[in-house]
C-alpha cells in the first residue's frame, strides 16, 4: 500500500500570483524514507501543511494511508506525527510535561510507547525537569521528534528537521531516522541540504512548487546527461569567470574546492584545449578530472533546463 | 472531558509560571483600585481665587472672609489691580478673579444695588463651571445675610420664598468613591480578562504551538474552552479581590443588593468579554497586533461606558456607541445593585443584553476561528 499519495496538487496562497505548489504528484511506499529536496521557498512546507491537514489544497487529491486529507482529516490526525520546521512545543513546560501533554492529547501515555522513543528520549532524559525553552538546539529537536512519535504514528512528517543543527547532530539525527524506519514507520522528510539526499530511499527534487524529478538518489545521479569534470587552479574566482567565457562550456558551477563543468560536445580534444586556454589566461596548477555527478549537480542541471 | 481537564491543567501551569503575568493578576486590581478612585474625584477643592478689593470696607472684607471660610477656595492674592490678577491667571496660579468695585458697601446700603465682577479661567472646564457656581452661591448667601441684617424683619413674611432642602438618595454623604469604585472594578476585570485571553491565544499562534495542536485529534471546542475557562476563573478571582478586599475593607462599600445577583451577572459578562478576546485573537497574527486592537476597544469601552461622564449628557451618536458597549451595562448593574440594592426585576433587560453580547461575540469568534484554523 502507498502511504502518501499526491495527485495534481495545486495551491496558491491568497493575494499571491505565483503558485506555492504547481501540479505536484508523487507516491511514497510503506516504510519508505522519502526525501523532499529543494531550496527555501520551493514549496516543501506547503506540501507538509496539506498532508498534515493544516491547509486545504486548491485542487488535486492527497491521501495519507488511504485517507483523504480533506474528508478524513480527523482520521489522519490520529495516525500522523508532524514536526514543523520551527520549534513549536510549549517553551514554558518542562521536557517531561511536554511529552506527557502530547501523549494524553493522543489518548496514550509515555509508558505505553516508551520503546519507540527510548533511544532518543534517553539522551534528553537527564534534562526532563528543564523547561523546553531552555534546551539547546539539538535537544529541542530530539524533544520535538519524541513528541511527534509519542502516539506511534504510521507516517512521520519532518519539515526541515536538520536546518540550523550542527553537523554532528545532523548525522546523529539521520541515524535515528534509519532506526525508526526499521520499526516500520514511513517517513517523509524535507531538507535544503543536498548531501542528505543520499540518506533517503527515494527523493523528489522540488523547485518553485514543481517536482523536477523523483527517483532513488542513485538513479537520479545516473541520469545526469553529460560527463562531468572538476576543475581547479590557483585563482578560483577568476577561473570561474574564464571558464564561463570558454566557447565549449555548457555548464559551470562552483562546488567547494572545485568548479564542476560539462562541455557542449563530446570531443576528446576539448580537455586539452581548455587547459591551453586557461594557461593563456595566466592560471597555474590547473587540475582537470572527471567526477561522478552528485544530487546537487543534478538539481542545478534540472533547474537550468526548466 | 478528560482531554479538557488536561488542557486546563496545562493552561494553569503556564499561567502560574509566567513571572510577569502573575503579579499583574494579583496586584493590579488592588493597586489600581487603591489609586484610581482617589484621583477620579469630581468634587472640586482648592480653587485659587484672587480678590481685587477696591472698596476695603467691612462688607468687602466680610465677603472675602466668607469665601475663604467656605473651604473650596484658596486666597492667593488680595490686591487692587485687575492687571495683576489677570497676570496670575495667565501664569495658572489663580483660577477665579473676584472684583469688588469702589463704593461697594455704600451703594449696597444706599441704593440697595451693587454689582461685582467675576472672571473665571475656563481652561479646565469642570473647575471653571463648578468654581463659578460655588462663588455665585456664596455671594448670594452673603447677600441674604446682609439683607436680614439691614432690612427690618417684617412680622409676617410677605414675600413668598421657596426654600430648598435636598437629601442625597442611595449615597447620603455624596461619597464619590461609592460611585467610582464599582465602576472601576468593572473596568479592571474587563482589562485583565480581555487582554490576557486574546494575548494567550495569539501567543500560541505566534510560537507555532497551535499548529502542533491542530495536527492532533484535540477537538476545537475543547481547545477554545481550555483557553476561556482559566480566564473566566481569573476574572471571578480579580473581581472578588476587588469587591471584598479593596471595596469592603478599604472603602467600606457593602453592596445593598444581592451579591449572588452581581456574581450571576459577572459570570455572563465574563463569557461575553472572553468571546471578544477570542474574536480579537482570531483576527490577529501576533501579540503586538492583538494588544493594539484590544487597546483600541478598551479605550472606547472605558470612555463611552458612563464611568466618568454620564451617558445621558452625551450626543445621540455617542449614546448609540455606549449602548453597544458591554461595559456600560455591567457598570450600570454594579451601581444599581451595589448602591440602590436593585433586584433581578430591575436589571432584567441588562441580563438580556449581556446574553446577546455573549452569543454575538462567541459565535462570531468561533465561526472566524474555524475559517482561519
Amino acid at each position: 500500500m502507498k502511504d502518501v499519495v499526491l495527485s495534481n496538487i495545486h495551491k496558491t496562497y491568497k493575494g499571491r500570483d505565483i503558485p506555492a505548489l504547481n501540479d505536484v504528484s508523487f507516491e511514497t511506499g510503506e516504510g519508505e524514507l522519502f526525501g523532499l529536496i529543494g531550496p527555501d521557498g520551493a514549496g516543501k512546507t506547503s506540501l507538509f501543511r496539506i498532508l498534515t491537514t493544516l491547509i486545504l489544497p486548491d485542487s488535486g487529491c492527497a491521501k495519507v494511508c488511504g485517507k483523504d486529507v480533506v474528508n478524513d482529516y480527523k482520521e489522519i490526525r490520529k495516525i500522523v506525527g508532524y514536526m514543523p520546521g520551527k520549534f513549536s512545543l510549549y517553551q514554558d513546560l518542562s521536557v517531561e510535561e511536554n511529552l506527557n501533554f502530547f501523549a494524553t492529547v493522543f489518548n496514550t501515555s509515555l509508558k505505553k510507547n516508551y520503546d519507540l522513543i527510548k533511544d532518543i528520549y534517553i539522551q534528553i532524559e537527564p534534562f526532563k525537569k528543564r523547561r523546553a525553552g531552555q534546551l539547546s538546539g539539538g535537544m529541542k529537536q530530539k524533544l520535538a521528534l519524541c513528541c511527534a512519535l509519542i502516539h506511534k504514528p504510521k507516517v512521520l512528517f519532518l519539515d526541515e528537521p536538520t536546518t540550523g543543527v550542527d553537523a554532528v547532530s545532523r548525522k546523529e539525527f539521520w541515524g535515528m531516522l534509519k532506526a525508526l524506519k526499521e520499526q516500520g514507520i514511513s517517513i517523509l522528510v524535507s531538507t535544503p541540504y543536498m548531501d542528505e539526499a543520499d540518506l533517503c530511499d527515494r527523493i523528489a527534487l522540488i523547485q518553485n512548487g514543481k517536482i523536477m524529478s523523483i527517483d532513488t538518489p542513485h538513479s537520479i545521479t545516473l541520469n545526469y546527461p553529460d560527463p562531468l569534470y572538476a576543475v581547479q587552479s590557483d585563482q578560483m574566482g577568476k577561473l570561474l569567470h574564464d571558464l564561463r567565457n570558454f566557447r565549449e562550456i555548457k555548464s559551470c558551477n562552483a562546488f567547494g574546492d572545485y568548479h564542476h563543468i560539462s562541455f557542449v560536445s563530446e570531443r576528446k580534444e576539448t580537455g586539452n584545449e581548455l587547459k591551453d586556454y586557461l594557461l593563456k589566461k595566466d592560471h597555474s596548477n590547473i587540475k582537470l578530472n572527471a567526477v561522478a555527478p552528485g544530487i546537487e549537480d543534478c538539481f542545478i542541471q534540472l533547474m537550468d533546463s526548466e | 472531558m478528560r482531554m479538557l481537564i488536561y488542557l486546563l491543567q496545562k493552561e494553569f501551569k503556564q499561567i502560574f509560571r509566567n513571572k510577569a503575568l502573575l503579579p499583574m493578576i494579583f496586584a493590579m486590581p488592588i493597586i489600581q483600585l487603591l489609586v484610581m478612585p482617589l484621583a477620579a474625584d469630581y468634587e472640586i477643592k482648592n480653587i485659587n481665587i484672587s480678590v481685587i478689593d477696591h472698596d476695603h470696607s467691612t462688607f468687602s472684607t466680610g465677603l472675602t472672609q466668607k469665601i475663604v471660610a467656605s473651604g473650596y477656595f484658596k486666597l492667593v492674592d488680595y490686591g487692587n489691580s485687575y492687571k495683576n490678577s489677570l497676570d496670575l491667571i495667565e501664569k495658572n496660579l489663580s483660577d477665579v478673579i473676584l472684583e469688588i468695585p469702589r463704593g461697594f458697601e455704600k451703594n449696597l446700603q444706599k441704593e440697595n444695588n451693587q454689582k461685582v465682577f467675576i472672571a473665571v479661567n475656563a481652561i479646565n472646564g469642570t473647575k471653571a463651571s463648578i468654581g463659578g457656581a460655588y462663588l455665585g452661591r456664596i455671594i448670594n448667601d452673603f447677600n441674604a445675610d446682609i439683607r436680614s441684617e439691614y432690612l427690618p424683619q417684617p412680622k409676617q413674611n410677605t414675600i413668598p420664598v421657596i426654600k430648598i432642602s435636598s437629601s442625597n438618595w442611595f449615597n447620603p454623604f455624596m461619597n464619590y468613591t461609592f460611585f467610582m469604585v464599582p465602576g472601576i472594578l468593572v473596568v479592571l476585570v474587563t482589562m485583565v480578562c480581555a487582554y490576557l485571553c486574546s494575548l494567550n491565544i495569539v501567543k500560541e499562534k505566534e510560537i507555532g504551538t497551535i499548529e502542533q495542536i491542530n495536527v492532533t485529534p484535540i477537538k476545537k471546542h475543547y481547545f477554545i474552552l481550555g483557553k476561556l475557562i482559566p480566564f473566566w476563573v481569573i476574572g471571578m478571582f480579580v473581581f472578588t479581590i476587588g469587591l471584598f478586599v479593596v471595596g469592603r475593607l478599604v472603602y467600606g462599600i457593602i453592596p445593598l443588593g444581592s451579591i449572588a445577583l452581581i456574581y450571576a451577572y459577572l459570570s455572563i459578562y465574563l463569557v461575553a468579554l472572553l468571546g471578544l478576546g477570542l474574536l480579537i485573537s482570531t483576527y490577529s497574527e501576533t501579540q503586538q497586533q492583538a494588544m493594539s486592537v484590544a487597546f483600541f476597544f478598551m479605550m472606547i469601552f472605558l470612555l463611552m461606558s458612563g464611568l466618568f461622564t454620564p451617558i445621558e449628557s452625551m450626543p445621540e451618536w455617542a449614546k448609540t456607541i455606549a449602548a453597544l458597549n458591554p461595559v456600560t451595562y455591567f457598570i450600570e448593574v454594579m451601581r444599581m445593585v451595589v448602591l440602590k440594592g436593585s433586584g433581578i426585576k430591575d436589571i432584567k433587560m441588562h441580563f438580556v443584553y449581556m446574553i446577546g453580547f455573549g452569543l454575538l461575540f462567541n459565535i462570531w469568534a468561533i465561526l472566524n476561528y474555524k475559517k482561519t484554523g
